[in-house]
Protein backbone atom coordinates (compact mmCIF):
# COMPACT_ATOMS: atom_id res chain seq x y z
CA UNK A 1 0.00 0.00 0.00
CA UNK A 2 1.40 3.79 -1.20
CA UNK A 3 1.85 6.88 1.11
CA UNK A 4 -1.13 8.56 -0.53
CA UNK A 5 -3.98 6.35 -0.29
CA UNK A 6 -2.79 5.78 3.64
CA UNK A 7 -3.13 9.40 3.56
CA UNK A 8 -6.46 9.53 1.98
CA UNK A 9 -8.28 7.26 4.02
CA UNK A 10 -6.80 7.64 7.02
CA UNK A 11 -9.46 5.36 9.01
CA UNK A 12 -8.46 1.53 8.21
CA UNK A 13 -11.53 0.31 8.79
CA UNK A 14 -13.06 2.04 5.47
CA UNK A 15 -9.71 0.78 2.98
CA UNK A 16 -11.26 -2.65 1.55
CA UNK A 17 -15.03 -1.47 0.61
CA UNK A 18 -14.78 1.57 -0.44
CA UNK A 19 -14.51 2.26 -4.50
CA UNK A 20 -11.40 4.23 -5.22
CA UNK A 21 -12.54 7.18 -7.65
CA UNK A 22 -10.50 8.71 -10.48
CA UNK A 23 -8.95 11.74 -7.89
CA UNK A 24 -7.57 8.43 -5.99
CA UNK A 25 -5.83 6.76 -8.76
CA UNK A 26 -4.44 10.61 -9.34
CA UNK A 27 -2.60 10.32 -6.22
CA UNK A 28 -1.46 7.16 -6.49
CA UNK A 29 0.10 8.30 -10.07
CA UNK A 30 1.63 11.03 -9.16
CA UNK A 31 3.05 9.90 -5.57
CA UNK A 32 4.19 7.10 -8.16
CA UNK A 33 6.65 9.50 -10.04
CA UNK A 34 6.99 11.36 -7.26
CA UNK A 35 9.18 8.37 -5.79
CA UNK A 36 10.82 7.73 -9.27
CA UNK A 37 12.02 11.37 -9.36
CA UNK A 38 13.59 11.33 -5.32
CA UNK A 39 15.45 8.21 -6.42
CA UNK A 40 16.94 9.77 -9.60
CA UNK A 41 17.50 13.00 -7.86
CA UNK A 42 19.41 11.04 -5.07
CA UNK A 43 21.77 9.99 -8.13
CA UNK A 44 21.93 13.35 -9.62
CA UNK A 45 23.00 14.41 -6.10
CA UNK A 46 25.20 12.13 -5.22
CA UNK A 47 26.80 12.58 -8.73
CA UNK A 48 27.24 15.65 -8.59
CA UNK A 49 29.24 15.90 -5.53
CA UNK A 50 31.86 12.71 -6.73
CA UNK A 51 31.81 13.02 -10.36
CA UNK A 52 33.47 9.80 -10.36
CA UNK A 53 30.86 8.17 -12.53
CA UNK A 54 30.61 10.54 -15.38
CA UNK A 55 34.12 11.52 -15.65
CA UNK A 56 35.41 8.34 -15.95
CA UNK A 57 32.45 7.64 -18.20
CA UNK A 58 34.19 10.64 -20.41
CA UNK A 59 37.60 9.85 -20.23
CA UNK A 60 37.04 5.77 -21.12
CA UNK A 61 35.31 6.77 -24.26
CA UNK A 62 37.68 8.92 -25.00
CA UNK A 63 39.81 6.48 -24.89
CA UNK A 64 38.20 4.14 -26.79
CA UNK A 65 37.50 6.47 -29.85
CA UNK A 66 41.49 6.84 -29.72
CA UNK A 67 41.88 3.24 -29.60
CA UNK A 68 39.91 2.85 -32.75
CA UNK A 69 41.61 4.88 -34.52
CA UNK A 70 44.55 3.22 -34.29
CA UNK A 71 43.37 -0.13 -34.77
CA UNK A 72 41.35 0.67 -37.39
CA UNK A 73 43.47 2.53 -40.36
CA UNK A 74 40.94 5.31 -40.71
CA UNK A 75 40.50 6.92 -44.58
CA UNK A 76 38.09 8.95 -45.79
CA UNK A 77 36.15 6.23 -46.94
CA UNK A 78 36.77 4.07 -44.35
CA UNK A 79 35.54 6.49 -41.47
CA UNK A 80 31.87 6.82 -43.50
CA UNK A 81 31.55 3.00 -42.85
CA UNK A 82 32.70 2.28 -39.83
CA UNK A 83 31.67 5.77 -37.99
CA UNK A 84 28.24 4.35 -36.32
CA UNK A 85 30.30 1.43 -35.25
CA UNK A 86 32.80 3.17 -33.73
CA UNK A 87 30.50 5.34 -31.95
CA UNK A 88 27.88 2.76 -30.69
CA UNK A 89 30.92 0.25 -29.33
CA UNK A 90 32.43 3.39 -27.37
CA UNK A 91 29.07 4.31 -26.46
CA UNK A 92 27.72 0.59 -25.16
CA UNK A 93 31.46 -0.17 -23.06
CA UNK A 94 30.69 3.31 -21.39
CA UNK A 95 27.63 2.25 -20.67
CA UNK A 96 28.55 -1.09 -19.01
CA UNK A 97 30.92 1.04 -17.00
CA UNK A 98 27.94 3.21 -15.68
CA UNK A 99 26.21 0.47 -15.10
CA UNK A 100 28.09 -1.32 -12.86
CA UNK A 101 29.28 1.57 -11.05
CA UNK A 102 25.53 2.76 -10.13
CA UNK A 103 24.26 -0.70 -8.95
CA UNK A 104 27.11 -1.93 -6.94
CA UNK A 105 27.61 1.49 -5.52
CA UNK A 106 23.94 1.03 -4.32
CA UNK A 107 24.88 -2.39 -2.87
CA UNK A 108 28.59 -1.81 -1.10
CA UNK A 109 27.57 1.07 0.74
CA UNK A 110 24.25 -0.74 1.88
CA UNK A 111 21.83 1.88 0.71
CA UNK A 112 20.05 -0.86 -1.40
CA UNK A 113 18.62 -2.39 1.83
CA UNK A 114 17.28 1.05 2.73
CA UNK A 115 15.67 1.46 -0.80
CA UNK A 116 13.98 -1.44 -0.57
CA UNK A 117 12.93 -0.80 2.93
CA UNK A 118 11.09 2.29 1.83
CA UNK A 119 7.42 1.75 1.95
CA UNK A 120 7.10 2.51 -2.08
CA UNK A 121 6.06 -0.21 -4.90
CA UNK A 122 9.72 -1.34 -5.77
CA UNK A 123 8.90 -0.54 -9.70
CA UNK A 124 8.92 2.74 -8.86
CA UNK A 125 12.66 2.25 -7.64
CA UNK A 126 13.54 0.16 -10.56
CA UNK A 127 12.40 3.67 -13.08
CA UNK A 128 14.10 6.05 -10.76
CA UNK A 129 17.78 4.00 -11.40
CA UNK A 130 16.75 3.15 -15.26
CA UNK A 131 16.35 7.14 -15.82
CA UNK A 132 19.27 8.14 -13.25
CA UNK A 133 21.56 5.60 -15.79
CA UNK A 134 20.09 7.12 -19.55
CA UNK A 135 20.62 10.42 -17.73
CA UNK A 136 24.50 9.63 -17.38
CA UNK A 137 24.70 7.87 -20.68
CA UNK A 138 23.02 10.48 -22.24
CA UNK A 139 25.00 13.37 -21.14
CA UNK A 140 28.37 11.01 -22.19
CA UNK A 141 26.43 10.72 -25.50
CA UNK A 142 26.04 14.26 -25.79
CA UNK A 143 30.05 15.32 -25.22
CA UNK A 144 30.93 12.76 -27.53
CA UNK A 145 29.06 13.10 -30.32
CA UNK A 146 30.51 16.96 -31.01
CA UNK A 147 33.92 15.10 -30.18
CA UNK A 148 33.79 12.58 -32.68
CA UNK A 149 32.27 14.72 -35.54
CA UNK A 150 35.04 16.97 -35.04
CA UNK A 151 37.60 13.96 -34.97
CA UNK A 152 36.44 12.59 -37.99
CA UNK A 153 34.89 15.27 -39.55
CA UNK A 154 31.64 13.82 -40.39
CA UNK A 155 28.30 15.60 -39.71
CA UNK A 156 26.84 13.56 -36.71
CA UNK A 157 24.53 16.21 -34.91
CA UNK A 158 21.47 15.88 -36.89
CA UNK A 159 17.97 15.91 -35.19
CA UNK A 160 17.37 11.87 -36.73
CA UNK A 161 20.62 11.39 -35.24
CA UNK A 162 19.42 12.57 -31.99
CA UNK A 163 16.28 9.93 -31.68
CA UNK A 164 18.07 7.08 -33.09
CA UNK A 165 20.56 8.12 -29.82
CA UNK A 166 17.68 8.29 -27.54
CA UNK A 167 16.17 5.57 -28.70
CA UNK A 168 19.39 3.22 -28.13
CA UNK A 169 19.92 4.37 -25.00
CA UNK A 170 16.75 3.89 -23.79
CA UNK A 171 16.45 0.38 -24.68
CA UNK A 172 19.88 -0.28 -23.64
CA UNK A 173 19.73 1.53 -19.85
CA UNK A 174 16.38 -0.34 -19.44
CA UNK A 175 17.85 -3.88 -19.69
CA UNK A 176 20.88 -3.01 -18.48
CA UNK A 177 19.94 -2.03 -15.39
CA UNK A 178 17.66 -4.86 -14.64
CA UNK A 179 20.75 -7.34 -15.61
CA UNK A 180 22.89 -5.01 -13.40
CA UNK A 181 20.81 -5.63 -10.21
CA UNK A 182 21.86 -9.33 -10.78
CA UNK A 183 24.77 -9.25 -11.36
CA UNK A 184 25.75 -7.33 -8.80
CA UNK A 185 24.44 -9.97 -6.39
CA UNK A 186 26.77 -12.58 -8.55
CA UNK A 187 30.42 -13.53 -7.52
CA UNK A 188 32.33 -12.06 -10.45
CA UNK A 189 29.99 -9.16 -10.64
CA UNK A 190 32.39 -6.69 -13.07
CA UNK A 191 32.58 -8.91 -15.07
CA UNK A 192 29.01 -10.60 -15.03
CA UNK A 193 27.36 -7.77 -16.52
CA UNK A 194 28.76 -7.58 -20.24
CA UNK A 195 28.38 -11.56 -20.56
CA UNK A 196 24.61 -11.25 -19.20
CA UNK A 197 24.12 -7.66 -21.54
CA UNK A 198 25.99 -7.86 -24.71
CA UNK A 199 23.65 -10.94 -26.22
CA UNK A 200 20.73 -9.56 -25.09
CA UNK A 201 21.32 -6.42 -26.12
CA UNK A 202 22.12 -8.05 -29.87
CA UNK A 203 19.27 -5.96 -31.74
CA UNK A 204 19.45 -2.48 -30.11
CA UNK A 205 23.44 -2.35 -31.21
CA UNK A 206 22.09 -3.57 -34.62
CA UNK A 207 19.52 -1.45 -35.32
CA UNK A 208 21.25 1.81 -33.82
CA UNK A 209 24.35 1.19 -35.85
CA UNK A 210 22.16 0.40 -38.80
CA UNK A 211 19.95 3.64 -38.61
CA UNK A 212 22.89 6.00 -37.75
CA UNK A 213 24.72 4.71 -40.78
CA UNK A 214 21.97 4.86 -42.85
CA UNK A 215 21.88 8.60 -41.32
CA UNK A 216 24.89 9.57 -42.35
CA UNK A 217 24.84 8.63 -46.22
CA UNK A 218 21.45 10.56 -45.90
CA UNK A 219 19.48 7.65 -46.97
CA UNK A 220 15.68 7.98 -47.61
CA UNK A 221 13.80 7.62 -45.06
CA UNK A 222 11.80 4.13 -45.72
CA UNK A 223 15.64 2.96 -45.73
CA UNK A 224 15.95 4.13 -42.04
CA UNK A 225 12.19 3.68 -40.75
CA UNK A 226 12.22 0.07 -40.58
CA UNK A 227 15.36 0.03 -37.05
CA UNK A 228 13.37 2.74 -35.72
CA UNK A 229 10.67 0.60 -35.35
CA UNK A 230 13.26 -1.93 -34.31
CA UNK A 231 13.99 0.26 -31.62
CA UNK A 232 11.00 1.40 -30.48
CA UNK A 233 9.51 -1.90 -29.94
CA UNK A 234 12.61 -3.34 -28.65
CA UNK A 235 11.90 -0.56 -25.99
CA UNK A 236 8.63 -0.65 -25.04
CA UNK A 237 9.02 -4.72 -24.83
CA UNK A 238 12.49 -4.61 -22.38
CA UNK A 239 10.61 -1.68 -20.19
CA UNK A 240 8.03 -3.67 -20.18
CA UNK A 241 9.52 -6.91 -19.28
CA UNK A 242 11.95 -5.25 -16.53
CA UNK A 243 8.65 -3.18 -15.06
CA UNK A 244 7.26 -6.73 -14.73
CA UNK A 245 10.03 -8.60 -13.19
CA UNK A 246 11.99 -6.22 -11.16
CA UNK A 247 9.99 -7.03 -8.07
CA UNK A 248 11.76 -10.85 -8.00
CA UNK A 249 15.24 -9.88 -8.38
CA UNK A 250 15.00 -7.30 -5.49
CA UNK A 251 12.91 -9.45 -3.65
CA UNK A 252 14.66 -10.80 -0.06
CA UNK B 1 19.50 -45.94 -4.80
CA UNK B 2 15.99 -45.72 -5.39
CA UNK B 3 15.41 -47.61 -8.96
CA UNK B 4 14.29 -45.44 -12.00
CA UNK B 5 10.43 -45.33 -12.02
CA UNK B 6 8.82 -47.83 -14.49
CA UNK B 7 7.76 -44.80 -16.88
CA UNK B 8 11.54 -43.56 -16.85
CA UNK B 9 12.42 -46.94 -17.74
CA UNK B 10 9.88 -47.63 -20.59
CA UNK B 11 11.17 -43.56 -21.90
CA UNK B 12 14.58 -45.02 -21.71
CA UNK B 13 14.03 -48.25 -23.68
CA UNK B 14 11.78 -46.61 -26.52
CA UNK B 15 14.12 -43.57 -26.97
CA UNK B 16 16.95 -46.17 -27.99
CA UNK B 17 14.27 -47.67 -30.35
CA UNK B 18 13.82 -44.69 -31.62
CA UNK B 19 17.10 -43.48 -32.53
CA UNK B 20 18.14 -46.79 -33.91
CA UNK B 21 15.17 -46.67 -36.23
CA UNK B 22 15.66 -43.18 -37.07
CA UNK B 23 19.47 -43.61 -37.96
CA UNK B 24 18.76 -46.40 -39.72
CA UNK B 25 16.44 -44.91 -41.95
CA UNK B 26 18.50 -41.63 -42.72
CA UNK B 27 21.35 -44.13 -43.69
CA UNK B 28 19.84 -47.04 -45.95
CA UNK B 29 15.68 -45.50 -46.80
CA UNK B 30 16.85 -42.21 -47.29
CA UNK B 31 17.19 -41.45 -50.95
CA UNK B 32 20.33 -40.29 -51.71
CA UNK B 33 20.25 -35.96 -52.60
CA UNK B 34 21.05 -35.38 -56.45
CA UNK B 35 23.28 -32.30 -56.01
CA UNK B 36 24.64 -32.51 -52.79
CA UNK B 37 24.94 -36.54 -52.25
CA UNK B 38 25.25 -37.71 -48.92
CA UNK B 39 26.64 -34.78 -46.75
CA UNK B 40 22.51 -33.75 -47.25
CA UNK B 41 21.81 -36.76 -44.68
CA UNK B 42 23.46 -34.49 -42.55
CA UNK B 43 19.84 -32.58 -42.48
CA UNK B 44 17.85 -35.12 -40.40
CA UNK B 45 19.50 -34.50 -37.67
CA UNK B 46 21.16 -30.91 -37.96
CA UNK B 47 17.16 -29.33 -38.04
CA UNK B 48 15.56 -31.79 -35.27
CA UNK B 49 18.97 -30.79 -33.37
CA UNK B 50 18.13 -27.04 -34.19
CA UNK B 51 14.26 -27.35 -33.14
CA UNK B 52 15.19 -29.37 -30.02
CA UNK B 53 17.27 -26.61 -28.96
CA UNK B 54 14.56 -24.06 -29.32
CA UNK B 55 12.22 -25.96 -27.38
CA UNK B 56 14.25 -26.85 -24.18
CA UNK B 57 14.75 -23.17 -23.79
CA UNK B 58 11.51 -22.25 -24.95
CA UNK B 59 10.58 -24.66 -21.44
CA UNK B 60 13.17 -22.84 -19.78
CA UNK B 61 11.23 -19.43 -20.91
CA UNK B 62 7.50 -21.39 -19.45
CA UNK B 63 9.42 -22.92 -16.21
CA UNK B 64 10.98 -19.86 -15.46
CA UNK B 65 7.42 -17.85 -15.36
CA UNK B 66 6.17 -20.34 -13.83
CA UNK B 67 8.78 -20.36 -10.93
CA UNK B 68 7.79 -16.86 -10.44
CA UNK B 69 4.06 -17.37 -9.91
CA UNK B 70 4.67 -20.28 -7.52
CA UNK B 71 8.12 -20.05 -6.00
CA UNK B 72 7.93 -24.33 -6.39
CA UNK B 73 11.78 -25.66 -6.73
CA UNK B 74 10.36 -28.21 -9.05
CA UNK B 75 9.97 -25.45 -11.70
CA UNK B 76 13.69 -23.98 -10.99
CA UNK B 77 14.88 -27.50 -11.78
CA UNK B 78 12.99 -27.76 -15.27
CA UNK B 79 14.66 -24.61 -16.24
CA UNK B 80 18.21 -25.55 -14.91
CA UNK B 81 17.70 -28.75 -16.39
CA UNK B 82 16.47 -27.62 -19.98
CA UNK B 83 19.22 -25.50 -20.49
CA UNK B 84 21.72 -27.92 -20.00
CA UNK B 85 20.16 -30.26 -22.51
CA UNK B 86 19.91 -27.28 -24.83
CA UNK B 87 23.13 -26.27 -24.56
CA UNK B 88 24.62 -29.73 -25.71
CA UNK B 89 21.62 -29.69 -28.75
CA UNK B 90 22.60 -25.76 -29.69
CA UNK B 91 26.57 -26.83 -29.70
CA UNK B 92 25.26 -30.32 -31.96
CA UNK B 93 23.50 -27.91 -34.66
CA UNK B 94 26.50 -25.40 -34.79
CA UNK B 95 28.82 -27.86 -35.49
CA UNK B 96 26.97 -30.27 -37.74
CA UNK B 97 25.88 -27.40 -40.12
CA UNK B 98 29.51 -26.19 -40.09
CA UNK B 99 30.42 -29.98 -41.50
CA UNK B 100 27.54 -29.44 -43.78
CA UNK B 101 28.63 -25.74 -44.89
CA UNK B 102 31.95 -26.44 -45.71
CA UNK B 103 30.86 -28.77 -49.11
CA UNK B 104 27.51 -26.84 -49.62
CA UNK B 105 28.48 -23.65 -49.31
CA UNK B 106 32.19 -24.05 -49.61
CA UNK B 107 32.78 -22.52 -46.32
CA UNK B 108 32.66 -23.31 -42.40
CA UNK B 109 30.95 -19.85 -41.46
CA UNK B 110 29.17 -17.52 -42.85
CA UNK B 111 27.56 -14.53 -40.77
CA UNK B 112 23.92 -15.05 -41.43
CA UNK B 113 20.86 -14.25 -39.31
CA UNK B 114 19.77 -17.88 -38.89
CA UNK B 115 23.44 -18.88 -37.71
CA UNK B 116 24.40 -15.68 -35.82
CA UNK B 117 21.04 -15.46 -33.76
CA UNK B 118 21.37 -19.40 -32.96
CA UNK B 119 25.15 -18.60 -31.81
CA UNK B 120 24.03 -15.19 -30.00
CA UNK B 121 21.15 -18.09 -28.55
CA UNK B 122 23.80 -20.58 -27.34
CA UNK B 123 25.86 -17.71 -25.63
CA UNK B 124 22.71 -16.23 -23.82
CA UNK B 125 22.53 -19.96 -22.17
CA UNK B 126 26.06 -19.68 -21.65
CA UNK B 127 25.44 -16.97 -19.74
CA UNK B 128 22.63 -18.43 -17.95
CA UNK B 129 24.76 -20.91 -16.39
CA UNK B 130 27.49 -18.50 -15.17
CA UNK B 131 25.00 -16.56 -13.61
CA UNK B 132 23.75 -19.52 -11.66
CA UNK B 133 26.80 -20.39 -10.85
CA UNK B 134 28.03 -16.80 -9.54
CA UNK B 135 24.90 -16.66 -7.38
CA UNK B 136 25.54 -18.50 -4.15
CA UNK B 137 21.84 -18.14 -2.11
CA UNK B 138 19.67 -21.14 -3.77
CA UNK B 139 16.40 -18.87 -3.81
CA UNK B 140 18.15 -15.83 -5.53
CA UNK B 141 19.81 -17.91 -7.83
CA UNK B 142 16.35 -19.37 -8.58
CA UNK B 143 15.01 -15.80 -8.71
CA UNK B 144 17.80 -14.26 -10.87
CA UNK B 145 17.57 -17.73 -13.34
CA UNK B 146 13.64 -17.23 -14.10
CA UNK B 147 14.33 -13.62 -15.21
CA UNK B 148 17.16 -14.41 -17.31
CA UNK B 149 15.52 -17.33 -19.08
CA UNK B 150 12.42 -14.93 -20.08
CA UNK B 151 14.83 -11.97 -20.87
CA UNK B 152 16.56 -13.61 -22.96
CA UNK B 153 14.45 -15.87 -24.93
CA UNK B 154 11.94 -12.78 -25.37
CA UNK B 155 15.25 -11.08 -27.29
CA UNK B 156 16.23 -13.52 -29.20
CA UNK B 157 13.44 -13.49 -32.11
CA UNK B 158 13.95 -9.33 -31.86
CA UNK B 159 17.81 -10.92 -32.39
CA UNK B 160 16.64 -12.68 -35.18
CA UNK B 161 14.67 -10.01 -37.37
CA UNK B 162 17.12 -6.92 -36.56
CA UNK B 163 19.35 -9.83 -38.07
CA UNK B 164 17.57 -10.81 -41.07
CA UNK B 165 17.64 -7.45 -42.87
CA UNK B 166 21.14 -8.51 -43.78
CA UNK B 167 21.05 -10.78 -46.79
CA UNK B 168 20.22 -14.65 -46.17
CA UNK B 169 21.95 -17.70 -47.60
CA UNK B 170 20.55 -19.83 -45.10
CA UNK B 171 17.93 -22.23 -46.95
CA UNK B 172 14.37 -22.69 -45.95
CA UNK B 173 13.67 -26.29 -46.69
CA UNK B 174 10.05 -26.04 -45.17
CA UNK B 175 8.04 -23.10 -46.27
CA UNK B 176 9.38 -20.81 -49.04
CA UNK B 177 12.50 -20.23 -49.21
CA UNK B 178 14.60 -16.37 -50.68
CA UNK B 179 15.58 -16.13 -53.77
CA UNK B 180 19.47 -15.94 -52.26
CA UNK B 181 19.82 -18.85 -50.51
CA UNK B 182 22.07 -21.63 -51.42
CA UNK B 183 21.90 -25.50 -50.86
CA UNK B 184 18.05 -25.89 -50.80
CA UNK B 185 16.47 -28.73 -52.06
CA UNK B 186 12.82 -30.11 -52.74
CA UNK B 187 11.88 -32.90 -50.39
CA UNK B 188 11.17 -35.91 -51.33
CA UNK B 189 8.01 -38.38 -49.75
CA UNK B 190 10.20 -40.48 -48.11
CA UNK B 191 12.74 -37.79 -47.18
CA UNK B 192 9.44 -36.31 -45.75
CA UNK B 193 9.00 -39.58 -44.10
CA UNK B 194 12.52 -39.90 -42.68
CA UNK B 195 12.84 -36.19 -41.65
CA UNK B 196 9.92 -36.04 -39.39
CA UNK B 197 10.62 -39.27 -38.28
CA UNK B 198 13.66 -38.14 -36.92
CA UNK B 199 12.02 -34.71 -35.83
CA UNK B 200 10.28 -37.28 -33.85
CA UNK B 201 12.69 -38.97 -32.21
CA UNK B 202 14.90 -36.29 -30.92
CA UNK B 203 11.51 -34.58 -28.91
CA UNK B 204 11.45 -38.02 -27.53
CA UNK B 205 15.07 -37.77 -26.68
CA UNK B 206 14.77 -34.34 -25.62
CA UNK B 207 11.92 -35.41 -22.74
CA UNK B 208 14.42 -38.78 -22.10
CA UNK B 209 17.40 -36.62 -21.10
CA UNK B 210 15.32 -34.08 -19.08
CA UNK B 211 13.59 -36.52 -16.79
CA UNK B 212 16.84 -38.80 -16.32
CA UNK B 213 18.07 -35.18 -15.51
CA UNK B 214 15.42 -34.13 -12.75
CA UNK B 215 16.18 -37.66 -11.16
CA UNK B 216 19.54 -37.30 -11.34
CA UNK B 217 19.10 -33.70 -9.34
CA UNK B 218 16.92 -35.08 -7.40
CA UNK B 219 19.21 -37.65 -6.07
CA UNK B 220 22.39 -35.11 -5.58
CA UNK B 221 19.65 -33.29 -3.54
CA UNK B 222 18.88 -36.39 -1.65
CA UNK B 223 22.50 -37.10 -0.81
CA UNK B 224 23.32 -33.29 0.08
CA UNK B 225 20.28 -33.67 2.75
CA UNK B 226 21.85 -37.49 4.04
CA UNK B 227 25.32 -36.23 4.68
CA UNK B 228 24.01 -32.87 6.60
CA UNK B 229 21.90 -35.43 8.44
CA UNK B 230 24.75 -37.63 8.93
CA UNK B 231 28.06 -36.26 8.65
CA UNK B 232 27.52 -33.06 10.91
CA UNK B 233 26.53 -35.12 13.94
Amino acid sequence: MSVASSQTEPDVANIAPRKQSLSDYWLLFTDYWRTVGAVLWKDFTAELRSKELLSSMLVFSLLVVLIFNFALELDRAARENVAAGVLWVTAIFAGTLGLNRSLSMEKDRGSLDGLLLAPVDRSALYFGKALGNLLFMLLVQAVILPVFSILFNLPLIKPLMLVVVLLGTVGYASVGTLLASMAVHSRARDVMLPILLFPVAVPVLVAAVRASSAILVAAAWEEISPWFNLLIGYDVIFVAVAYMVFDYVVEE
Amino acid sequence: MEKASRNLQILNVLTIVLLVIATALVFFYAPRERVMGDVQRIFYFHVPSAWVGFLAFLVTLVAGIAYLRTGSRGWDRVGYASVEIGLVFTVMTIVSGSIWARPAWNTWWTWDPRLTTYTILALIYVAYMMLRQGVEDPDRRARFAAVYGIVGFISVPITFFSIRWWRTIHPVVIGSSSPTAEGGFDMTSPMRLVFFFSLFTFTVLYFCFLANRLRLERLAERVEQLKARWLSA
